[in-house]
C-alpha cells in the first residue's frame, strides 16, 4: 500500500469534468490506493531509480494553475513557426488552445479531450486498462486530457504543438495526450515536456497514438525538463493496416526521466519507426524501455535509440521485440548505441527478442563505449583541437538518428539542444 | 631536385634526430636521422615490419607509441612535445594509409575548424575545396559526404590530398599513399603534391613499400628503412635498384649486424600497425 496523502479519490473527483470522467477518475484512484510502487525486482524496472521515489512528497489533484503561456516555453514555441495549432498545458491545466480555422473546418480537433465527440471511449483506447500504479494515477489525476484528432483522409500541414510546463514546487502533474489519425489521414505532432531547473516536481505523462488504416502519424516528444524533475512517462501506440507511425523522442532533461514505449503493429503491412536521441549530463538518469509488438503479418518496425552520457549521468535501455505466432513476414530491427563521454558516466543496454514465427527477419544490436580513438586522432591530425574534435564526433554520432525526425522544426531544436549539452551554445529552454 | 619554392615563404625544415620509439614495449624505431626541407621529396622505403608506419605515426603524434629518445623539430619547434593538433598547426600534415571514417562529420566542418584553430583565414573554405577537388579529379558530390564514409580506397586518398591542398602544410608525410589507388588516381594525386612542392614549398616524406608510387611522385632522395634504422640513402636510382633486387640484401646485412651487436636489448621488431596486406 502506498501512503494516501493527497492521492485519494476525493481529490481525483474534485478535478471536475463530465460525470463519466469523474467516475473513471474515482475508480482509478481507488485502484491506485490498493496498488504498490513497482520495484527493481521487476525486469522492466531493473536499473531504474524507482526505489528513490517518495510519492508522499508530491501533491496530487487540483491546484490553481497560473494563466497564460509561460515565459519559459516562449523560446521553444518561437522555434516552431507555421503551426497548425497549439495547446499549452500549465501545471496540468489547459491555459491556451488555438487551431487554424481551416483545419477546424475540416473536422480536425485539438484541445480538451473531455469536450470532444465520443470522448468517453477515447481514454485508454490504445493504452488499455492501466497495468501499474502510474497508469492508475494518470487515469485518476490527469486534470485536462488533450486530444488531437484528424478525420479520415485529411492531411494536416504544419505541426500541431502540445506544450506542457510544470512549475509549482512539489506538485505531481499527470498529462494525458491522445492522438487519433483517421484512415488515410496525416498529422505531425510535437509534444513538449518542460519545467524550470531547481523545482522539485513529478510528471507522469501518458501518450496514446492511434494510427488508423493507411494513416501517417508523426509524433515527436521533446523532453527538456528541469534538473530536479522526475518523469515517469508512457507512450502507447497502435498501428492499423498499411499505416505508418514515426515516433521520435529527444530526451535532454530531468533528474530521473523514464519513458516506456509500447508500439503495437496491429494491422497487416503496418510500419512503426521508433527513434530517440538522448544526452545525459550532471547527475541525471535517462531510462528507456521499449516494446515492439508484431501482432499482424508483414509488419515492419525499426528502432534506433542513440545516446550520450557525460559527467556522472546514467542511461538505461532495455528493449523487447515480440513477434506473435501470426506475424509472418515480420521485419524488426532494434539498435541502441551509447557513447560515454566521461569515466564517471554509465550506460546499460539490454536488447531482447521473443520470436514465435519462423518467417521473420529480426536483428538487434547494442553498444556502449567511449569516443572512437581513431576518429579523434584523425580529426586532431588535421589540426582540430581535442574539445572541438569531440564535439564534432558526438554531434556526428547523432546524425543518422536525427534524420528520423519527421516533425517540422523539431530537428533543428534537437541539434540546438545537443549543442547546448556539448557546451557550444547558450541554453534554449527552461 | 624539384623546383624551388616560388613564393616568398621562408624555407622550412623537418629535422629528425636519433629518433627511437616503441609500441607495447617493442622497440620499432632504433635511431632515425633524416632532414626534409621545403620543396624536397624524400622517399622512405622498406619491407613489411621495418617501422615505416610507426615513423609516420610517431611524427604525427598518434597515441599508443612511446618515444624512447631523439628529437623531431619543424622549423625549430619541438613536435614531440606537442599534441597532435598543434603539430598540424605547426605545419605538419599526415596523409594516412587508411583514412578513418567519421560518420556525421563533414570535410568542410573539419577544415573550417582546423583553420579557425590555427588563426588562419577560413573564408571561402568551400570554394577552396571545390577548386582543389577540380585539380585532382575528386567528384564534388563527395564533398558533402561524411568524412571517408563509403568512399573507395582511391577516393579516400584523393580526399587526403584535397585536405593537403586546402591546409597548405609546410611538411607532408604520405603514409603508403599508393595503397588502394588505381593508376589514374595515383597520377592525379602525385601531380598535385609535386605542384605543391613548387607552389608552396611543400616538403614531402613519402613512406612506401613499393616503388610504384615513385614512378609518379619523383623523389629527390630515397632512404631504405630496415628494422627501425635507415640503412642506405641515395637518389632516385636507389628506388630503381630496389625494384629489381628487393630488400633481401639489406635484411641480410642487417641480420649480420644484429648478430654482431647481440645483446643490444632489442625486442621484437614487428610493427603492429604495419600493412599486412602490402
Amino acid at each position: 500500500m502506498i501512503p494516501l496523502s493527497t492521492m485519494n479519490p476525493d481529490r481525483a473527483a474534485a478535478l471536475g469534468g463530465p460525470d463519466w470522467l469523474q467516475q473513471r477518475r474515482v475508480a482509478a484512484a481507488e485502484r491506485a490506493a490498493a496498488s504498490s510502487l513497482p520495484s527493481t525486482d521487476e525486469e522492466v524496472w531493473r536499473y531504474s531509480r524507482i526505489a528513490d521515489l517518495d510519492l508522499s512528497r508530491f501533491s496530487f489533484g487540483a491546484i490553481d494553475a497560473a494563466a497564460g503561456v509561460p515565459e519559459g516555453l516562449q523560446a521553444l514555441l518561437d522555434a516552431v513557426p507555421d503551426r497548425a495549432g497549439l495547446v499549452v498545458v500549465r501545471d496540468g491545466r489547459i491555459v491556451h488552445s488555438e487551431l487554424e480555422p481551416r483545419w477546424a473546418a475540416k473536422g480536425v480537433v485539438l484541445g480538451d479531450l473531455s469536450a470532444a465527440e465520443g470522448a468517453e471511449g477515447i481514454l485508454g483506447s490504445v493504452a488499455g486498462e492501466a497495468t501499474d500504479l502510474f497508469g492508475q494515477l494518470n487515469d485518476a489525476f490527469s486534470a485536462d486530457p488533450v486530444l488531437v484528432r484528424v478525420p479520415p483522409g485529411v492531411t494536416v500541414e504544419g505541426p500541431m504543438v502540445v506544450a506542457h510546463w510544470t512549475e509549482t514546487p512539489s506538485i505531481a502533474v499527470l498529462p494525458r495526450l491522445v492522438v487519433q489519425a483517421g484512415a488515410d489521414a496525416e498529422v505531425r505532432v510535437l509534444d513538449i515536456q518542460a519545467s524550470p531547473d531547481g523545482v522539485e516536481v513529478l510528471v507522469v505523462p501518458f501518450v496514446e497514438l492511434d494510427a488508423g488504416s493507411a494513416a501517417r502519424l508523426h509524433y515527436c516528444n521533446l523532453q527538456v525538463l528541469g534538473d530536479r524533475t522526475w518523469q515517469i512517462a508512457s507512450q502507447s501506440s497502435t498501428v492499423a493496416a498499411q499505416a505508418t507511425l514515426r515516433s521520435f523522442t529527444g530526451a535532454f532533461g530531468g533528474e530521473y526521466a523514464r519513458l516506456r514505449t509500447d508500439c503495437r503493429l496491429a494491422g497487416q503491412g503496418s510500419t512503426g519507426d521508433l527513434y530517440a536521441a538522448y544526452f545525459g549530463t550532471g547527475d541525471q538518469t535517462l531510462d528507456f524501455r521499449t516494446f515492439q509488438d508484431h501482432a499482424a503479418a508483414d509488419t515492419t518496425s525499426t528502432l534506433l535509440f542513440k545516446g550520450a552520457v557525460d559527467d556522472r549521468s546514467r542511461s538505461v535501455y532495455t528493449g523487447l521485440i515480440q513477434v506473435r505466432p501470426n506475424a509472418r513476414g515480420t521485419n524488426a530491427f532494434q539498435t541502441n548505441r551509447n557513447v560515454k563521454l566521461s569515466p564517471d558516466a554509465w550506460a546499460e543496454s539490454v536488447p531482447n527478442l521473443q520470436i514465435e514465427n519462423n518467417d521473420v527477419h529480426c536483428s538487434h544490436a547494442s553498444t556502449v563505449g567511449p569516443i572512437d580513438e581513431d576518429q579523434r586522432f584523425y580529426l586532431e591530425s588535421r589540426g582540430v583541437p581535442p574539445e572541438v574534435a569531440e564535439r564534432l564526433i558526438v554531434s556526428g554520432f547523432f546524425d543518422d538518428v536525427l534524420a528520423g525526425v519527421s516533425v517540422p522544426f523539431a530537428e533543428s531544436i534537437m541539434r540546438d539542444l545537443l549543442d547546448v549539452a556539448l557546451g557550444r551554445a547558450p541554453q534554449v529552454a527552461g | 631536385m624539384n623546383t624551388l619554392p616560388l613564393n616568398t615563404a621562408p624555407a622550412s625544415e623537418l629535422r629528425i634526430e636519433g629518433l627511437r620509439a616503441s609500441v607495447a614495449g617493442n622497440v620499432i624505431l632504433n635511431g632515425i636521422d633524416l632532414v626534409v626541407r621545403s620543396g624536397e621529396v624524400h622517399a622512405v622505403m622498406g619491407p613489411n615490419g621495418s617501422g615505416k608506419s610507426t615513423l609516420s605515426h610517431v611524427i604525427a603524434g598518434r597515441p599508443g607509441y612511446e618515444v624512447l629518445g631523439g628529437t623531431v623539430t619543424l622549423d625549430g619547434v619541438d613536435l614531440l612535445s606537442l599534441p597532435a593538433w598543434e603539430r598540424s598547426r605547426a605545419g605538419l600534415f599526415l596523409a594516412m594509409q587508411y583514412p578513418t571514417e567519421v560518420p556525421g562529420v563533414s570535410l568542410e566542418e573539419v577544415l573550417y575548424e582546423s583553420l579557425t584553430a590555427a588563426g588562419r583565414p577560413r573564408d571561402e573554405v568551400r570554394e577552396r575545396m571545390v577548386a582543389e577537388a577540380g585539380r585532382i579529379g575528386f567528384d564534388e558530390r563527395f564533398l558533402s559526404r561524411p568524412l571517408n564514409v563509403d568512399l573507395s580506397g582511391g577516393e579516400k586518398k584523393r580526399n587526403e590530398t584535397l585536405q593537403l591542398g586546402v591546409l597548405q602544410p609546410k611538411i607532408a608525410i604520405l603514409d603508403e599513399l599508393d595503397s588502394g589507388l588505381d593508376v589514374d588516381a595515383l597520377r592525379d594525386v602525385s601531380r598535385r603534391i609535386e605542384q605543391a612542392t613548387g607552389e608552396t614549398g611543400l616538403g614531402v616524406l613519402a613512406i612506401t613499400h613499393y616503388s610504384r608510387l615513385l614512378h609518379e611522385l619523383r623523389p629527390d632522395f630515397v632512404h631504405v628503412l630496415v628494422k627501425g634504422r635507415l640503412v642506405a640513402e641515395g637518389g632516385p636510382e636507389l628506388a630503381v635498384e630496389l625494384e629489381q633486387t628487393g630488400y633481401a640484401q639489406y635484411i641480410a646485412d642487417d641480420a649480420a649486424n644484429t648478430v654482431a651487436s647481440a645483446g643490444s636489448g632489442l625486442g621484437r621488431l614487428d610493427d603492429p600497425f604495419a600493412d599486412h596486406l602490402a
